[in-house]
């Protein structure tokens, strides 16, 4: 049985974890504001919250509805359009819209909505920026995004007396949400919602993958859900070492206050990989698991020279040099009953660099033609220690060893940087397809080579010190 | 000093666009929008029993059908039956304007994703399970993908058109510069958020209603007709409102609303088809690609003398809407310009795509975009900028279109003077020069893109509308008319005609779903006029309603009806109030058993085409503006942001300030899209292969322009526009076109070397390559 809370109701459902939250949604519980665009939560129009209670408190996040398997629903509150809506009067969100000429057709507006009443809901920093994140995920075609910018401005406007404490109060008084959601944790609480009894299955964490290449062959009952399983879970720093569970979200690194100042740019880099609903739920291990050759977490983590930490159902556990653990196209090396536990990568120091560069069609929310991660450290101008990654270029995520030993141990210079391109080339191979022919591949794999160097060292190099005709 | 005032200009008129904007009415639909009580096709309550169908389409893009095997699907628990052509009653035939298009494959299959059969089970995931169990074996023909292939080979949709005027040869002949080129612009996918669908019931006598999400429900319903082999009256056709259409739902929407009637004729159970995501991208048309070619002639001067071009249309495997498309792009081939001698040919290429069909634009874009290559390639060759030359050309009153329409009431130069000059052209051009010359990895580019639109369907039998307009008992209204609701805000407009007419509050007033048993013999709301010809139509029948109450009122009040005016709700006699208000008046109307409802048929005059000679004067009007876009490129990455978008419009006097900007805006991202990353991709095999949203990009709110300013042109609109408001929806779809030339003036900038191409969209891959190319 599968419980959980659904705007005002409470729900214990036989259905299969499997079928999707929005199928739940809008054909058994007729909750139609719920709109189905794409089924690959590139939309956002089936935007709901998810509110899940964390020592004691609750803190709500937008998902796509769509990717979502309904057992991740257990034990949480789920926000539809519906659930915001007050008597009498619109909420901000909806005022905003409304004043602002924001809607068109409608059709994706709820998702709108619901992203923006998560926005006002979240604990986030308001202010224009964060405003427009949160509605990254959301495609209108009709297409009023400049409307939709002036709402996302008047609801930060209207949240600027915002209180910390008992900041659920204020919303409720200020038309963000309905009076119920005073009394959700309470009721959550209530519900106890036993671990699930789960059957053996195909393990699933946030969806976000699986649930786009093969929903049809998911809401049978034969998926198990990972999602919740706690030792998986967390982002822990020990000793100049990262531990970030596998079962954390992106969302989850975005919000770390410590990650972050290890990495100053991280909000930007993570801004490139999908949309906050997405970063929501999208996992590491799946990021991983699913050994997409352009995975951007994937690229990430093998310019940190992340190893893996493997357990199974025995509790044992090996560790995997990430970069050693694709073999081939969509193969690598994880047995039957294996699970991707943690990824453990060493914190930069302050004379190592970090940076993730990636081009696709739409700068955000699209799968990279290329992306790359370096990690470089440098003492008295001299490289240290380097490590490359690309993306989109070969069979697997790939790490350049070549590369990435070439530049190890010399000095810091333009012509060290286009050796080591040159480099770069002999270790790709891409392949033409919808992202991009491979010549182009191979022309955006030497500039955003390029590029780690004249984000990193500004000062040092431009583009002119690549290219001749600049 | 002059940069000062001409940003006071700019700050005043900005400022009164906004104040216009708090005041102007809101969409009426936004209410139920924002809460999610807005109801679409698959919102709609569905009747206990309903069955769910999934269709079975073609996995080849040509060949002949050897063989199917359907008894695996049909075995399956759950599935009711599977419908195919043999189950056509009445003619297997879905074309309109050419009948080249069958609803199911016969003996051949003709494009990837044609419909071959209909799949109805309890419930869709079931039907799509059975869809997997069909074995079907395809003897494989040669396919044609493009427009060019389908030129060598002699396949068309039907003969080619041309346009011309004057003698492009003596044209030539007096030129100092003549150039020719080649361009190409892509196809562009709707991708209305909510894909096709429609759901229909058995109604007594066999009658069946269909709840379609169409932008032509006689379209709906005649084809339906036709396909059961019954009478137009036993099919209902209704429209809440589209999710989306943009043109493609204008003919697109009919075959699956069809096959839903079909089955139901059959099982005499409802039956609901909801196209996903990945069967509406491979199964429907999509705008046409365009593979042009065209030849300029200048004047030392600047003038264009002379303009040829021929446009090969990539039509797809049926006719659909081709022809009608084709001839747009005729009419919009010289956009914005005068040239005295010009000959252009359209030829509608038949291959093995999808039918493509309506976009926002209708083969306007298409035509615009080679014009503007051409003067991008001229001022190249020639060493000016594109401004010089577009300047010099721009239409004057009483200039001559190629189509033999006198211009009138021209605004061409006056939007471009007023743009140039309020948002100051020159600062503009000299801050992109100056960033281009301190910065290495990103380079600046700014382009300018006039339009002309001609509004009016070109079929000059299709401008006409009717409305039909209730008052009930108490004084509350209810009007239905042809025009569906797809986010253009056309109900909004309808309930102003009305509110203004009778001077009540829109809360009073209801507009109807759009359905054909109330409103028949339609046509289709798109060409940017369904609030034209709807709105004339609902303030002739609101008019003759009024006239009927004033005469009621005079003949209560004792007083002639001139003095008689309805306002705020109570009947003015003389400009004073009376003690009759609009309820009582309604009461008094009722017991003098003098009709409250009235039914009123609008067709736009003047219009009028020749097709034997090419000749007429087929638009009410046109819609003018110019935009300056300005782009920043990423050398380093290939990537692209648009930093402004400043555009002067002519919306002639607006009568919905919020809801047209919404429209300017809409089609400007649009138009954007198309030309930048918006890329359909098909093998050689006839497979889409940008089949999903994770491989079609549609702008999000972050690849918008980050600036768009967009100012009213002072105009006293036009008498054929409804209440000199006008039309808005298409036209600015084409500011858009000037994002190519901004991103390659950008890479102009960086790129000595680099050859000028016109080949859209300009995606990051296209910029990359051209930034580093030698």
């Amino acid at each position: 049985m599968i419980s959980f809370i659904l705007n005002k109701k409470t729900i214990n459902t036989p259905e299969h974890s499997g079928m999707t939250l929005l199928d739940f949604v809008r054909y058994d519980q007729r909750l139609t504001g719920t709109k189905i665009g794409c089924r690959e939560g590139d939309c956002g129009a089936c935007t709901v919250l998810v509110g899940s209670l964390k020592n004691g408190t609750i803190e709500y996040q937008s998902i796509t509805s769509c990717i979502s398997p309904l057992g991740n629903a257990h034990g949480k509150h789920i926000v539809t359009v519906e659930g915001t809506n007050l008597k009498n009067t619109l909420t901000i969100a909806q005022e905003a819209m409304k004043d602002n000429y924001a809607t068109q057709c409608g059709f994706c507006t709820p998702g709108f909505v619901v992203a923006l009443t998560g926005f006002a809901l979240s604990n986030s920093e308001k202010n224009y920026n964060t405003a427009l994140n949160a509605i990254s995920g959301n495609i209108c075609r009709c297409t009023g995004y400049k409307a939709i910018e002036k709402a996302a401005y008047q609801v930060v406007e209207k949240l600027e007396h915002k209180t910390i404490e008992n900041s659920m109060n204020w919303l409720i008084e200020n038309n963000v949400v309905p009076d119920y959601f005073a009394s959700i944790p309470q009721r959550l609480k209530d519900i106890e919602a036993k671990d699930l009894n789960q059957p053996k299955g195909k393990y699933i964490a946030g969806g976000t993958d699986l649930y786009v290449q093969q929903a049809d062959d998911l809401v049978g009952d034969s998926v198990h859900l990972i999602a919740e399983k706690d030792y998986l879970k967390g982002i822990k720093i020990e000793n100049d070492v990262c531990t970030v569970g596998t079962n954390s979200t992106v969302s989850d690194l975005w919000n770390h206050t410590q990650i972050n100042n290890y990495f100053p740019n991280l909000k930007k880099h993570l801004k490139l990989v999908s949309s906050e609903q997405i970063r929501n739920m999208a996992s590491f291990g799946g990021n991983l698991a699913n050994a997409s050759p352009i995975g951007d977490m994937t690229i990430f983590f093998l310019a940190l020279n992340s190893d893996i930490i493997i357990t199974n159902e025995r509790e044992e556990e090996r560790v995997v040099s990430l970069k050693n653990f694709y073999q081939g196209y969509k193969t690598y090396d994880l047995k039957d009953g294996e699970l991707l536990k943690q990824i453990s990568f060493k914190l930069p120091t302050n004379q190592s660099f970090f940076n993730f560069e990636k081009v696709c069609k739409r700068t955000h929310l699209d799968i990279a033609s290329v992306n790359s991660a370096i990690s470089i450290t440098i003492k008295n101008g001299t490289i240290e220690d380097a490590h490359v990654s690309i993306g989109g270029v070969a069979a697997i995520p790939k790490y350049l060893h070549d590369t990435s030993n070439f530049l190890t141990g010399k000095s810091l210079t333009s012509e060290t940087i286009l050796e080591a391109g040159e480099i770069l080339q002999s270790e790709i191979s891409p392949i033409s397809d919808v992202r991009g022919t491979s010549s182009y591949k191979r022309l955006l794999g030497r500039q955003l080579f390029f590029a780690h160097f004249t984000e990193l060292f500004p000062k040092q190099f431009t583009l002119h010190d690549f290219i001749q005709h600049a | 000093m002059h940069k000062n005032n001409s940003n006071n200009t700019l700050k005043s008129k900005l400022d009164a666009v906004s104040i216009s904007l708090k005041q102007s009415i809101k969409n009426l639909d936004s209410y139920t929008h924002v809460r999610g009580e807005s109801l679409y096709v698959d919102d709609v309550n569905i009747r206990q029993g309903t069955f769910h169908a999934v269709v079975f389409d073609s996995p080849k893009a040509h060949g002949k059908i050897k063989h199917i095997d359907y008894s695996k699907a049909e075995a399956l628990e759950g599935v009711e039956r599977i419908f195919t052509h043999k189950d056509v009653p009445g003619k297997n035939q879905i074309g309109g304007i050419i009948p080249d298009e069958p609803l199911f494959a016969e003996d051949e299959v003709h494009f990837w994703g044609m419909p071959i059969a209909l799949i109805v089970a309890e419930s869709e995931f079931i039907a799509r399970k059975a869809r997997s169990l069909i074995e079907i074996d395809i003897e494989e023909l040669p396919v044609i993908t493009t427009a060019k292939q389908a030129k060598a080979k002699g396949s068309f949709i039907n003969a080619p058109r041309s346009f011309s005027l004057g003698n492009t040869e003596k044209g030539f002949a007096a030129c100092e510069y003549v150039f020719e080129g080649e361009t190409f612009s892509n196809g562009q996918e709707h991708l209305y958020i909510e894909a096709q669908g429609a759901y229909a019931e058995p109604l007594e006598n066999g009658n069946i209603k269909i709840t379609s999400s169409t932008q032509g429900p006689t379209a709906v319903q005649k084809t339906t007709a036709q396909v059961l082999g019954v009478a137009m009256h036993k099919i209902e056709v209704d429209v809440t409102r589209l999710g989306g259409g943009f043109g493609g739902k204008e003919d697109q929407a009919t075959p699956w609303a069809v096959m839903a009637a079909l089955a139901t004729y059959h099982l005499n159970q409802s039956v609901k088809l909801i196209l996903n995501r990945h069967d509406d991208l491979r199964m429907t048309g999509k705008r046409h690609p365009y593979e042009s070619t065209y030849k300029i002639g200048l004047s030392k001067d600047l003038k264009i003398l002379a303009y040829e071009a021929e446009f090969l249309q990539n039509s797809g495997a049926a006719a659909d809407l081709s022809p009608a498309i084709a001839e747009r792009t005729l009419f919009h081939a010289t956009n914005s310009y005068f040239v005295p001698n010009v000959e252009t040919t359209v030829i509608s290429c038949k291959t093995h795509l999808p039918p493509n069909t309506a976009f926002r634009g209708f083969g306007g874009p298409q035509g615009m975009f080679v014009i503007e290559s051409a003067i991008a390639k001229a001022a190249h060759e020639i060493g000016v900028t594109p401004r010089q030359i577009q300047e010099a050309n721009l239409l004057d009153e009483s200039d001559s279109f190629s189509y033999g329409q006198i211009a009138k009431q021209v605004e061409a130069k006056n939007t471009w003077e007023s743009a140039k000059s309020t948002y100051n052209i020159k600062a503009l051009e000299q801050e992109v020069e100056d960033f281009n010359k301190k910065n290495t990895n990103f380079k600046k580019g700014l382009a300018l893109m006039p339009i002309t639109f001609g509004i009016s369907f070109t079929n000059t039998p299709m401008n006409h509308a009717r409305a039909l307009v209730h008052i009930y008992l108490d004084g509350s209204v209810g009007i239905s008319t042809a025009a569906v609701e797809m986010g253009q805000g056309v109900n909004t407009k309808m309930m102003q005609i009305a509110a203004q007419v009778f001077s009540i509050p829109i809360e009073h007033i209801k507009i109807e779903s759009t359905n054909t048993t109330r409103v028949a013999n339609t046509s289709p709301s798109a060409a940017s006029s369904t609030a034209d010809l709807n709105g004339k139509a609902t303030l002739k029948a609101c008019n003759a309603l009024l006239g009927r109450l004033k005469t009621v009122a005079s003949e209560d009040l004792k007083v002639s009806e001139e003095n008689i005016e309805l306002k705020n709700e109570f009947v003015f006699v003389n400009g004073k109030k009376s003690e009759l208000s609009w309820t009582e008046l309604i009461s008094k109307t009722m017991l003098k058993r003098v009709a409250l409802t009235e039914n009123a048929h609008y067709a736009t005059p003047e219009i009028h085409f020749d097709k034997t000679k090419e000749k007429g004067h087929p638009f009410a009007y046109h819609v003018y503006g110019t935009a300056i876009i300005t782009t920043t490129v990423d050398c380093t990455r290939g990537t692209y942001e648009f930093d402004s978008v400043k555009i002067v419009h002519d919306y002639g006097k607006s009568m919905s300030e919020g809801i047209d900007l919404g429209q300017v805006e809409g089609a400007l991202a649009q138009g954007i899209g198309w030309m930048t990353m918006e890329e359909i991709a098909y093998n050689d095999d006839g497979k889409l292969l940008s089949n999903a949203l994770s491989t079609y990009k549609i702008p999000d709110i972050f690849s918008v322009p980050k600036e768009v300013e967009v100012i009213p042109l002072e105009t006293s609109g036009h008498d054929l526009a409804i209440l000199k408001s006008k039309a808005v929806g298409e036209p600015p779809l084409m500011y858009g076109i000037g994002a190519y030339f901004a991103i390659q003036n950008a890479i102009k900038a960086f790129n000595p070397n680099y050859n000028l191409k016109f080949h859209a969209p300009m995606t990051p891959e296209k910029v990359l390559m051209s930034l580093y190319e030698k």
